[in-house]
């Protein structure tokens, strides 16, 4: 029974929640005052530490050097912001700066026509950025301006490796099988995964169509919604038959991506399992879950090379963290990013470890890491970045191939399913 | 409310001193009823409409298109959201989970927090002490409670490790990864959250039943079971009649739990109609498909709660909306 009064509303209250965006997005006032200065809100997901003190040391540092600008920081729990961004977007007041992922899903909101076009603001600096940039712009048209890349690899516990008498890390599928076998004849869970929150099942289609397709099929099937090209079927099967070999821990449908110490990040923290397949937040995250130091327990390897693929076995999944412009004050808005993206501050995201990646060179070499200096050097020598399915499609897509990939490691659903999905939603 | 208006107004016109003829008085009484009632009701009235009647409306429309939250209503589809989501084996599937949880929620909780609520009526040693400890889990927020289960159901966990302490270790399931034993296990926290609240609403119940009643009953000499079954029961049917009320509301709406426990999944075995349209409204940016959920949720509980309060609550809320019951 549930009887908390405030139950009662959630029919009404969800359908409140779709309405009156406006109310829920508004700020009030366009942010130009009388006395020449303007104010930009500022919508950011660092609510941690250290970040939230590296966006607000910029920002004060920004507003000191531009005395005619105010900026608004507003920083925003991760989870929420997504459910905040698309009410804000459409009313009359969105944030002038917020975090996007790019991709897709920058290009749906994009349709809210409230996103800015800021190419001829950001075209003398955002080469400096390298291809990151490139996720950020739609059509040929910059939107936005990332502060981070991230690749997804597995991350492993070098101790539970030698435990199990495994030498070398695993570079190909067969290779990743044995590996498997022998930590489980050592007794230990080969692979957590976090079943329960979806998206982290969605990283082995996504890695293995990586894998499957070469660059163009799969550039263009993301481009285009429509994964019927045979090579993504081939990767479904290959998420079949992976789940077939049982590498991963007991229940792992059930099992939260990042809360506590029974979620898949705290097991390999805490050594109740040996590897995960994750992005490069990930080790940050691990951290955060255990008091043992796991710098010298935590290694890392690239998603192995599938027999037969067609794409790069050089290439991989990733992305990217950033912020788009809206179009109140887009010139303000690309002159702040720019700032965001100078190399103190990137150097600084680097050393607080927030950023395993950063987008600019020069910051790069304050990572001292070995790990995590081999997995940007795994980003900078990569063929081509393959950006996570679910940001690269538009939004209703991306969330369905989440849902049908987790219904494959649920064991229902057929290696063609998971195109089948995106094509419904599409 | 009738009272204390005649009495207001009985008042003002003593305090007026003259009490004039008919006519101007009683008209100025009438005006000022309606300032009362303007003031009393009007806030309350602009609340609900605003955030509950005008979103309702809009949601009807949005309802009627294929709309992904951004940009200008233009896809007008008709009622293809609502045969689309009717006809999704998973929002089918959804409904049936709601109902899984209206039923063993009648089936189990309303009878155990009735026999809790007896025996922690009766003379017994720690009576107080009993009554807060099955309270205290309704105290907690659902996200809460929903967290801390969560960690406690994870394989070789706390469940797990006490189930086995208590050498019972062949009953431990894979409580959220099974499709098959999921929906037991959301039910078993979610009556671990509620029965409290049933319990304390029944001993309050059972507070109205007269002891002359049951006294009586004993000198006639009718057995403590008779007394509870013909006596306390039917005395206790007004609190049943509302308890049943909210626990259906309750289960029909059920979100929080779910959606920090589960997600809805594996592959939507624990859906509720609720989760299926945060998952459709907000992560995948349907707000049009989204918006249609909404309304058939909404049609549901609001078709349900006007019957039982027409044929069920009739004679415990007199006047309400059933019009006055002879």
């Amino acid at each position: 029974m549930n009887t908390r009064s405030t139950r009662k509303y959630v029919a009404a209250g969800a359908v409140a929640l779709m309405s009156l965006g406006a109310l829920s997005g508004c700020s009030g006032g366009d942010g130009d005052s009388a006395d020449g200065t303007t104010t930009l809100t500022f919508w950011h997901n660092g609510t941690t530490e250290p970040i939230q003190s590296i966006w607000q040391d910029a920002v004060d540092e920004y507003e000191k050097a531009n005395p005619d600008i105010t900026i608004d920081v507003v920083p925003i729990q991760n989870e929420d912001i997504d459910t905040k961004i698309p009410l804000a977007l459409s009313s009359d007041s969105p944030p002038d700066i917020y975090f996007s992922r790019g991709g897709g899903q920058l290009a749906t909101q994009a349709q809210s026509g409230q996103i800015a076009d800021i190419t001829e603001y950001t075209s003398d600096w955002i080469g400096d950025l390298g291809k990151a940039a490139d996720n950020w712009a739609v059509d040929g048209v910059q939107h936005g301006v990332p502060y981070a890349s991230q690749v997804v690899g597995f991350w492993y516990r070098t101790d539970l490796f030698a435990q199990a008498g495994i030498t070398s890390t695993p570079t190909t599928l067969d290779e990743l099988n044995d590996t498997v076998d022998k930590l489980k004849a050592a007794g230990i869970a080969p692979i957590a995964v976090g079943g329960k929150d979806r998206w982290p099942d969605a990283f082995y289609y996504n890695s293995f169509a990586v894998r499957e397709c070469g660059e163009d099929v799969l550039k263009k099937g993301l481009a285009e919604g429509d994964l019927s090209d045979e090579c993504f079927t081939k990767a479904g099967q290959d998420v079949i038959d992976f789940i077939a070999t049982e590498p991963f821990q007991e229940g792992f449908n059930g099992t939260p991506a990042q809360q506590g110490a029974g979620s898949s990040a705290g097991l390999v923290a805490n050594g109740g399992a040996a590897m995960e397949l994750q992005g490069t937040w990930h080790k940050s995250v691990m951290q955060g879950l255990t008091d043992t130091d796991l710098d010298p327990l935590v290694g890392w390897f690239p998603f192995p090379e599938v027999d037969g693929g067609e794409g790069d076995p050089s290439a991989t999944l990733g992305g990217g963290d950033g912020f788009a412009c809206t179009q109140k004050h887009a010139e303000e808005c690309a002159d702040f990013l720019e700032f965001l993206s100078n190399d103190d501050i990137q150097s600084e995201l680097v050393e607080s470890q927030v950023v395993a990646i950063p987008v600019k060179e020069a910051a790069a070499a304050t990572i001292t890491d070995p790990v995590m200096k081999s997995v940007y050097d795994f980003n900078t020598e990569a063929a081509y970045i393959a950006t996570y399915f679910d940001v690269a499609l538009p939004t209703a897509a991306g969330s369905a191939l989440n849902d049908a990939v987790a219904n494959l490691f649920a064991g229902k659903g057929t290696a063609e399913s998971v195109a089948e999905a995106v094509k419904a939603a599409e | 409310m009738s009272t204390i208006t005649a009495v207001v107004t009985r008042d003002v016109t003593t305090a007026a001193g003259s009490p004039s003829p008919q006519g101007a008085p009683r008209r100025r009484s009438h005006l000022r009823k309606r300032l009362e009632l303007a003031l009393l009701l009007g806030p309350a009235t602009l609340l609900f409409v605003t955030f509950v009647f005008l979103p309702l409306v809009a949601a009807a429309y949005y309802s009627l298109f294929d709309w992904n939250g951004f940009g200008p209503l233009v896809d007008f589809v008709g009622l293809d959201n609502y045969t689309k989501a009717l006809g999704d084996p998973l929002f089918q599937g959804a409904i049936s989970h709601n109902l899984f949880i209206v039923i063993a929620s009648l089936v189990v909780q309303l009878p155990l927090s009735i026999a809790l609520a007896l025996l922690l009526n009766g003379k017994i040693k720690g009576r107080t002490a009993l009554r807060l400890l099955v309270f205290a889990p309704y105290v907690l927020s659902e996200a809460v409670t929903a967290v801390i289960w969560l960690s406690l159901l994870q394989p070789n966990g706390v469940v797990d490790g006490l189930l086995e302490g208590a050498g019972l270790g062949g009953l431990v399931q894979l409580w959220l990864a099974d499709q098959n034993i999921v929906m037991l296990t959301l039910f078993a926290v979610i009556t671990w959250k509620y029965i409290g609240f049933g319990i304390i609403l029944f001993l309050a119940g059972l507070q109205g039943v007269p002891e002359e009643l049951r006294e009586a009953a004993q000198i006639d000499g009718a057995t403590g079971w008779q007394t509870t079954r013909l006596i306390v029961l039917p005395l206790l049917g007004p609190t049943i009649r509302i308890w049943v009320f909210l626990s259906i509301i309750g289960s029909l709406q059920l979100f929080d739990l779910v959606w920090i426990m589960t997600l809805g999944g594996p592959a939507g075995a624990s859906t509720t109609m609720a989760s299926y349209l945060i998952d459709r409204g907000f992560r995948r940016y349907e707000f049009g498909f989204g918006s249609a959920v909404a309304i058939i949720l909404f049609a549901i509980c609001f078709v349900f709660a006007l019957f039982y309060q027409r044929f069920a609550l009739r004679r415990d809320t007199q006047g309400a909306i059933t019009g006055r019951v002879e």
